[in-house]
C-alpha cells in the first residue's frame, strides 16, 4: 500500500465499552483510498462495533476515529455532513418500509443533498440499473427478496457518493442462493475502485475482493495480512483454529 | 358474548387444527352488527310512534353538537399535545423526558372526573390569574397595549365548554403519548441507523422515516382513543355543559322519564361509537391493503 497517501479511514488506540464488557480494545488501524479492507473473526470478537465506530453509530469510549483527514470526536457539529459521506450497508438491510425502493433512495438525497426530485429519481435509476433492479423501482421493501432488499440498500448508500463505504455482515442474513447476487455487486464496486470496509463471513470473498484481512477476536487485531498469506499461511494459532473450524465442512 | 364463544369453539376444536387453521380470529358473519342495529331501529321507531320518546329525543338531540364538538376539538388538541409528550418520552434530553413522564404519570395515576374538576376550576382559574397579573406587570413597565390585553384576561372570560374540551385535551394527551411511544419503539433500531447512517439528523430521521411508520403502526389505538374520547366527554356534564349526557339529566329533573330518555341517551352513544369504529375499519383495511 502506499504509505505516504492520507488514510481515507484512520483508527486510533481505539476502546469501546458496553459497561464492564470490553468489545474493542486498543484497536489501530488506516483504510486508504481504493483499498479494500475485510475484518472477519468469531461473533462477539468486536467487529461490528469497530465498523460502527466509524460513521460514529457507536461512540467509542477511548480513542479516535479520523475519516479523511476529519477527526469524528472533534467534529461532533457536523457528524451528519461527515456521514452523509460514509455508505453503511447492514445486516438486516434497514430500508425504510413505508417507502418504495425508489423513495428510499431518494429521502437522503433530498433532505441532506437538497436534491431536486427529478434530479433525485434519475441518480436512484442510475443506482438502480447499476445493481441490476431498475424494474422494481416502484416496489415496497417488504415486496423484495432478502438479495434484492440488501441489493437496493446498496444503491441506496452509492446515491450519495460516499467516499468510503461499510459492510456490516452484509449477506449474514440472506438465504443461500441470494448471498451471491449481492457478493457480484460488491465485487463490481470493488472493480470500480471503492473504498470499502466490510465484516463478512464469506472467506470465498474476502479471498477474492480483499486488499488486506483483518483477523479479530476478544476485541483485539489479532492478525493483519494480505488475503493470500493469511488464508494460505496463517501466522497466528487463533487465526489457524478460526479456519479451521469455518473451512472444515 | 361474542368473543367467548369463539374462543371456547376454537378450545375445543384446538387438537384437530393444522398450522394454517390456528388464525387467532375467526371471520364470522357478523351478528352482533345485526343485534345492535335491531336495537337502534327499535329506539327510533319509538322516537317515531311514542309521543314520550318523540318528545325526549328533540330535546335530547340539542346537545349532539356540543357533544361532538367537544370530543373532535378535544381529540385534535391530545393527539397533537400527545405526539409532543410522546417524542418527549424517547427524546435525548433528559429534561424534556423527565417532564414527559411527570406529566403522563400524573395524569394517568388521577381519575378522569377528578381531573375535570381540577382542571377546570383549579388550574384555568390560576392560570388565567397568572397570565392577567403578568398583564399588570407589562403595564408598569410601559408596554400598555399587550399588557392590557393580558390584564383583561379573566376567568369569567373563559367559559365552561372551553374548559371541558381543555380538561378532556390535556388528560388525553397523556393516553395518546403514551400510543405514540410505542409506536415510535415499534419501530426497528437499525430504521434510525440507517437513517442517520446517511447523514439525516436525529429529529429528520424521525420525521421522515421513523414516525410515518409509528403512525400507521398505531392508527388503531388512536382511533379506540376517538372512541373512548367520544364517551368519556359525557363526563363534561359536571361541568353543566350541555353536552347530550347534561341535556338528558336536565330532562329527567324535570319530566321524570327516566327509561325513556336514557334509553335514547344510550342508544345516541351507541349509534356514534358504531359509526366511528366502522370507519375506523374501513381506514384500517385500507391501509392495510396499501400495505400489501
Amino acid at each position: 500500500m502506499s504509505e505516504n497517501k492520507t488514510p481515507m479511514i484512520e483508527v486510533k488506540d481505539l476502546s469501546k465499552n458496553f459497561g464492564v464488557v470490553e468489545a474493542v480494545n486498543g484497536v489501530s488501524l488506516k483504510v486508504f483510498p481504493k483499498q479494500v479492507l475485510v475484518i472477519i473473526g468469531p461473533s462477539g470478537s468486536g467487529k461490528s462495533t469497530l465498523l460502527r465506530t466509524m460513521n460514529w453509530l457507536e461512540k467509542p469510549t477511548e480513542g479516535e476515529v479520523i475519516v479523511d483527514g476529519v477527526s469524528l470526536s472533534e467534529n461532533q457539529h457536523c457528524i451528519n455532513a461527515i456521514r452523509s459521506n460514509i455508505g453503511m450497508v447492514f445486516q438486516s438491510f434497514n430500508l425504510y418500509g413505508h417507502l418504495t425502493v425508489t423513495e428510499n433512495i431518494t429521502l437522503a438525497l433530498r433532505i441532506v443533498k437538497k436534491i431536486k426530485k427529478n434530479e433525485a429519481k434519475k441518480i436512484a435509476m442510475q443506482q438502480l440499473t447499476k445493481v441490476g433492479i431498475a424494474d422494481k423501482a416502484d416496489y415496497y421493501p417488504a415486496q423484495l427478496s432478502g438479495g434484492q432488499q440488501q441489493r437496493v440498500a446498496i444503491a441506496r448508500a452509492l446515491a450519495m457518493e460516499p467516499k468510503v463505504m461499510l459492510f456490516d455482515e452484509p449477506t449474514s442474513a440472506l438465504d443461500p442462493e441470494m448471498i451471491k447476487e449481492v457478493l457480484d455487486v460488491m465485487l463490481l464496486l470493488v472493480k470500480d475502485g471503492m473504498t470499502m470496509v466490510i465484516v463478512t463471513h464469506e472467506m470465498g470473498f474476502a479471498k477474492a475482493a480483499a486488499d488486506e484481512v483483518i483477523f479479530m477476536d476478544m476485541g483485539k487485531i489479532v492478525e493483519r495480512a494480505a488475503p493470500e498469506v493469511f488464508f494460505e499461511n496463517p501466522s497466528c494459532e487463533r487465526s489457524k483454529q478460526f479456519l479451521s473450524q469455518i473451512l472444515s465442512h | 358474548m361474542a368473543v367467548n364463544d369463539r374462543f371456547v369453539t376454537q378450545k375445543s376444536k384446538s387438537e384437530l387444527q393444522s398450522g394454517s387453521e390456528m388464525q387467532l380470529t375467526k371471520k364470522d358473519f357478523p351478528w352482533w352488527m345485526i343485534a345492535i342495529g335491531v336495537v337502534i331501529v327499535i329506539t327510533f321507531v319509538m322516537i317515531q310512534i311514542n309521543p314520550d320518546f318523540k318528545d325526549a329525543f328533540k330535546i335530547i338531540r340539542a346537545g349532539l353538537g356540543v357533544t361532538i364538538s367537544t370530543t373532535l376539538s378535544a381529540y385534535c388538541i391530545a393527539i397533537l399535545l400527545g405526539l409532543f409528550i410522546g417524542l418527549g418520552r424517547v427524546s435525548e434530553s433528559v429534561v424534556w423526558r423527565n417532564i414527559s413522564t411527570i406529566y403522563v404519570e400524573i395524569i394517568r395515576g388521577v381519575p378522569l372526573m377528578v381531573l375535570i374538576f381540577f382542571i377546570a376550576l383549579v388550574l384555568i382559574p390560576g392560570l388565567t390569574a397568572i397570565v392577567s397579573s403578568l398583564g399588570d406587570v407589562l403595564i408598569s413597565w410601559g408596554i400598555e397595549d399587550f399588557g392590557a390585553k393580558l390584564a383583561a384576561v379573566e376567568n369569567k372570560s373563559i367559559s365552561m365548554n372551553v374548559r371541558a374540551i381543555i380538561s378532556l385535551a390535556i388528560t388525553y394527551a397523556a393516553f395518546s403519548a403514551e400510543i405514540f411511544r410505542a409506536g415510535i419503539q415499534s419501530v426497528s433500531q437499525g430504521q434510525m441507523e440507517a437513517a442517520r447512517s446517511q447523514g439525516l439528523s436525529r429529529w429528520q430521521a424521525m420525521r421522515y422515516v421513523i414516525l410515518p411508520q409509528a403512525i400507521r403502526n398505531v392508527l388503531p389505538a388512536l382511533g379506540n382513543d376517538l372512541i373512548s374520547m367520544l364517551k368519556d366527554s359525557s363526563l363534561v356534564s359536571i361541568l353543566a355543559v350541555r353536552d347530550i349526557t347534561q341535556v338528558t339529566r336536565l330532562y329527567v329533573g324535570r319530566s321524570f322519564k327516566f327509561a325513556e330518555a336514557y334509553s335514547i341517551l344510550c342508544v345516541l352513544y351507541l349509534t356514534l361509537t358504531l359509526i366511528l369504529s366502522l370507519c375506523l375499519k374501513v381506514i384500517e383495511r385500507k391501509m392495510q391493503n396499501e400495505r400489501k
